[in-house]
């Protein structure tokens, strides 16, 4: 140590002149980063209120405030955040599955009143609303999954020559892995008709426990096989995860629960109550909604019978949709457990006036769900011919072993699920199919994932086609004569396009049959007309009230009668409806 | 008789908890027989916020913010220890991207030239040599800058996560990162002159502070404190983690064992940082997934398992014991800290005999970390 080491250190002050880096004033002079988690921001439009981002908070600040009515995938809340509590670590913002939260790259505000740092991003404006910078979701990193596991589907090749199903199914670690995916947020249960305890089934299956699954499935529906393989699906549509990834595979996982146990009572309690008081219950016509109603009018003690005119219960869950979507094996242990609930099954047994009168006279109640039997009619030329059938008989024809006929070439006019059930059993009958619908693909009210498996099994869609008129062909079979049609704009709100018969075109498609499934209306005829009268409008659609009661007393209805939404799962929503309302008139309410 | 009594005469002083001189919140009770210490007991436990137990309480992703808070100095190789260890037991530690590994390094060692910055001016700064400090500050703050770009955060950065990082690199980050480290480089000579280079420093550190060999293993001393005894003792080359395998360095050792040495092994490990930074942003992979994509972190779930993990953090070897029970919540997180050893152990054994104007820059030479004693 010497003389240097006492005169060096004088040279810093050369450094007294340098511009400093630090700044004195960071609210005027240095901006946040781009992605600086500050203050948050809201896009509460694209918000859906499912309150994921209050789940994942440890430090309990956000709370999801009433902002709105609570309509059909949006519960109406949005997140406030509470900054005594917030650490900014912004997994609010990474977990937001409908990306709409977001944080600015402000992080100077200052007041001196400490319940301003309590508000609600969106709602309550701030400056920094509009901020383009800031922390945002991103991808690449996710907290979960926004794909879903995919479901293996049998080979569309090999699937056509056989009646296996399409949809395998998932394995045990594919529906865990799928189930885990779930945030919880139970925007499903009110889309859900049947209000299904969703988010607590899914739980149950990632968690492990595939019985607890099942018991909480059966709560509220009674052919949850049915709806795990085929049902429309609403709850998959509002789920919040789909609103920017794909959404749960909702269906799939309650098939995977159910299809679990082979022997549903060793699962399921069918113990019953005594509310019913022993009163007896005529339930006519098996599909879901009277399946429905049977069930839980068993488990609650009432005397139930149901009656269907075909060999089976189910309805159009039984005949209308094909073995390969869903198997008669799966509707038997349904029914098996309906049988064990107590439930009195007469099948091959058309109820006609005489007997409905008596059993109003001898029951408590009866529930009218028979459905819609009778199909529509095309209204072209040559729709009588031999040849031109009904998709709906078809349908039925074969489910219930009766013969069917239907060539090597086939036509089926139409659009919806039963148009395209048609087409993939005549597919599998080995016959070559084309699909006529009078609009455009997007219009078309099948499933869409339906009509790319149709696709897929080459069945042939042509779009913009009228039909015109059917022909009989030299040396047999018939000739389907279609025009093709433009599409003019919706006449109103909640109107559909309409096709325009492009005039002076003419097309041929020779055929050996016409299926006819241009939808199907209410027939009851059976009740007699004077209690029909009193039942259905003119036209035999059926009007209940909240308990599924209808204008004559101690006739309940639903199903496709009542619920011009004609799916499985409102008709099973029906069901529970009427059951609601029978156990209020035992009780003399 | 009255020189008789003075001699005899010992005084309790309480140095701490709220001291400049101290780092962090901790006292030292001190008896001190004039200005030598006789001896000291460390008092502890005025950060203690109960980091260990609140992760027992919360689920795998809302413990990830909390351990960032066990170092404030330095939080990311908490983040990394605790995504490395949960990773292990749940056997996905070598899914773990490629890209993401080298933004981890990236990442460890941007924190260990921010916190070595920081507590090299605290070496002078308890002397009362203000300029050095407050440089050291302006340094860190290019680092913490770039933090803030990389993290969106300059002190907490939540950013190692399970399964990778959280975001990619920004675009162009690795030329205003370099940017940053050349302002850093500039600078240093000139802390050579105001610091090593000063009569004051050499002859308050040289010789002061010793720390007898022998105590490395007795009492699992780490870090620069042990790289000033000319043992060449590093995590990253011992158990190498990460891509440090793949990087150019050597274990920088310095002889003296005393304060001056230390700080000499923190200044030389400044430019070994900024070099592994370089190598870093050079050789990573330019694209690729920078995060491994997990069906739910929300509800993830991890078997039955225990592991202890390691890395090398600038005050020396931290440690993670991590014990899962097959549910969405850690079991038991223990966190084995550098500091806890030198900051109570070893500054306790010592104190006695040390002059009381040299406890502070004791203490800072020993870089203690409070938060990370009393988890």
């Amino acid at each position: 140590m010497g003389l240097k080491h006492v005169i060096t250190p004088f040279s810093a002050w050369v450094r007294a002149f340098t511009k400093p880096y630090t700044v004195p004033e960071a609210k005027t002079m240095r901006p946040g980063a781009p992605r600086y988690r500050g203050w948050h921001i809201n896009d509460t439009d694209r918000c859906v209120g499912c309150g994921t981002c209050a789940d994942i908070c440890q430090n309990e600040a956000i709370d999801m405030v009433e902002v709105d009515e609570p309509v059909k995938g949006d519960a109406g809340l949005r997140p406030r955040v509470d900054y005594g509590r917030c650490c900014w670590c912004a997994l609010c913002v990474d977990v937001c599955p409908s990306g709409s939260l977001g944080m600015s790259n402000e992080y100077v505000w200052v007041d001196g009143d400490a319940d301003v740092f309590r508000y609600t991003p969106g709602v309550d404006r701030k400056a920094w609303d509009e901020s383009e910078d800031g922390w945002r979701k991103e991808d690449g990193f996710h907290l979960f999954d926004p794909e879903r596991v995919p479901m293996p589907h049998l080979d569309p090749v090999e699937r056509v020559k056989t009646w296996a199903e399409v949809v395998i199914g998932y394995a045990e670690d594919e529906a865990r892995r799928e189930a885990s995916r779930c945030v919880q947020c139970g925007l499903c249960i009110a889309a859900c008709p049947a209000r299904m305890h969703i988010p607590d089934y899914i739980a149950a299956i990632r968690d492990g426990d595939d019985a607890e699954a099942v018991r909480i499935i059966y709560d509220n529906n009674p052919m949850p096989e049915m709806c795990g393989k085929v049902c429309t699906r609403n709850c998959e549509k509002v789920c919040s995860i789909g609103v920017k990834g794909e959404p749960i595979a909702i269906r799939w996982l309650k098939r995977y629960a159910t299809e679990r146990f082979d022997d549903l009572k060793t699962v399921v309690d069918v113990g019953r109550t005594d509310e019913g008081k022993g009163h007896s219950v005529a339930i006519v016509g098996g599909g879901p909604s009277g399946f429905t109603a049977a069930y839980y009018l068993a488990l609650r003690g009432f005397a139930v019978t149901i009656y269907d005119e075909l060999p089976k219960l189910g309805g159009a869950t039984y005949f209308g949709i094909p073995k390969y979507r869903f198997p008669v094996p799966s509707l038997d242990k349904q029914i098996q457990l309906l049988e064990e609930a107590g439930v009195r099954i007469i099948t091959d047994h058309r109820v006609e006036a005489d007997e409905f009168a008596r059993l109003r006279s001898e029951c408590l109640a009866v529930f009218v769900g028979t459905g819609l039997m009778k199909p529509y009619r095309l209204g072209a030329e040559g729709e009588d011919l031999a040849g031109v059938i009904f998709a709906l008989e078809f349908l039925r024809d074969y489910h219930v072993d009766r013969p069917v006929e239907i060539g090597e070439k086939v036509v089926v006019v139409g659009g919806g699920n039963v148009a395209i059930d048609a087409a993939r059993l005549a597919r599998r009958l080995g016959a070559d199919v084309t699909i006529s619908y009078r609009r455009r693909e997007i219009d078309m009210p099948a499933d869409e994932e339906e009509i790319e498996d149709a696709r897929a099994e080459a069945v042939e869609v042509i779009t913009q086609s009228i039909p015109l008129r059917v022909e009989r062909r030299e040396g047999g079979g018939l000739t389907y004569v279609w025009g093709p049609a433009e599409m003019l704009p919706a006449e109103g709100p909640g109107k559909r396009p309409r096709p325009q018969l492009i005039e002076g075109v003419e097309h041929r498609l020779d055929v050996d049959r016409v299926i006819v499934a241009i939808g199907q209306g209410p027939d009851l005829g059976w009740m007699g007309d004077e209690t029909a009268h009193g039942v259905g409008d003119k036209r035999g659609w059926i009007s209940t009230n909240e308990f599924g009661e209808t204008a004559v007393d101690g006739i309940f209805a639903g199903g496709d009668l009542v619920n011009p939404v004609a799916d499985a799962i409102s008709a099973i929503a029906d069901g529970l409806r009427a059951v609601d309302g029978i156990v209020r008139r035992a009780e003399g309410k | 008789m009255s020189s008789e009594r003075d001699v005899r005469k010992e005084t309790r002083l309480w140095f701490g908890p709220q001291h400049p001189g101290v780092t962090g919140n901790m006292s030292v009770e001190l008896w001190l027989q004039g200005d030598t210490i006789q001896r000291g007991i460390t008092h502890v436990g005025y950060l203690h916020r109960g980091f260990e137990k609140l992760m027992e309480r919360r689920t795998f992703i809302q413990s990830f913010p909390i351990v960032c808070r066990i170092c404030v100095p330095e939080p990311d190789t908490n983040e990394y220890l605790l995504a490395k260890g949960l990773e292990r037991i749940a056997g996905i530690e070598d899914d773990v991207p490629e890209r993401a590994r080298w933004i981890r390094t990236l990442t460890l060692e941007m924190a260990r030239l921010a916190a070595t910055l920081m507590v090299l001016g605290g070496h002078v700064g308890s002397m009362g040599l203000g300029p050095v400090p407050q440089w050291m500050m302006t340094l860190r703050d290019y680092v913490l800058d770039s933090f803030e770009e990389l993290s969106g955060h300059r002190i907490y950065h939540m950013y190692i996560v399970y399964g990778g990082v959280r975001r990619d690199l920004p675009d162009g980050f690795a030329g205003r990162l370099e940017k940053a480290l050349a302002a850093i480089e500039e600078r240093l000579p000139w802390i050579d002159r105001l610091m090593f280079e000063n009569a004051v420093f050499r002859k308050r550190a040289i010789g002061v502070g010793y720390v007898p060999p022998e105590w490395v293993d007795e009492m699992a001393l780490s870090g620069p404190i042990v790289r000033a005894m000319g043992i060449a003792r590093d995590i990253r080359k011992d158990y190498p983690y990460e891509v440090y395998p793949e990087l150019d360095f050597d274990v920088i050792t310095e002889e003296g064992s005393d304060i001056f040495a230390r700080a000499r092994v923190r200044r030389r490990e400044i430019e070994q940082s900024i070099s592994l930074i370089r190598q870093m942003l050079e050789r990573m992979p330019k694209d690729g997934p920078f995060c491994l994509t997990m069906p739910s972190l929300m509800h993830w779930r991890i078997e039955k398992g225990q592991t202890y993990v390691r890395a090398e953090a600038s005050r020396g070897e931290m440690g993670y014991f991590v014990v899962t029970d097959g549910s969405d919540k850690v079991r038991r997180v223990n966190v084995r800290g550098p500091s806890y050893v030198h900051g109570v152990s070893l500054l306790e054994r010592m104190l006695p005999g040390t002059n009381i104007s040299d406890l502070s820059t004791t203490m800072v030479s020993l870089q203690t970390c409070p938060p990370e004693i009393e988890r």
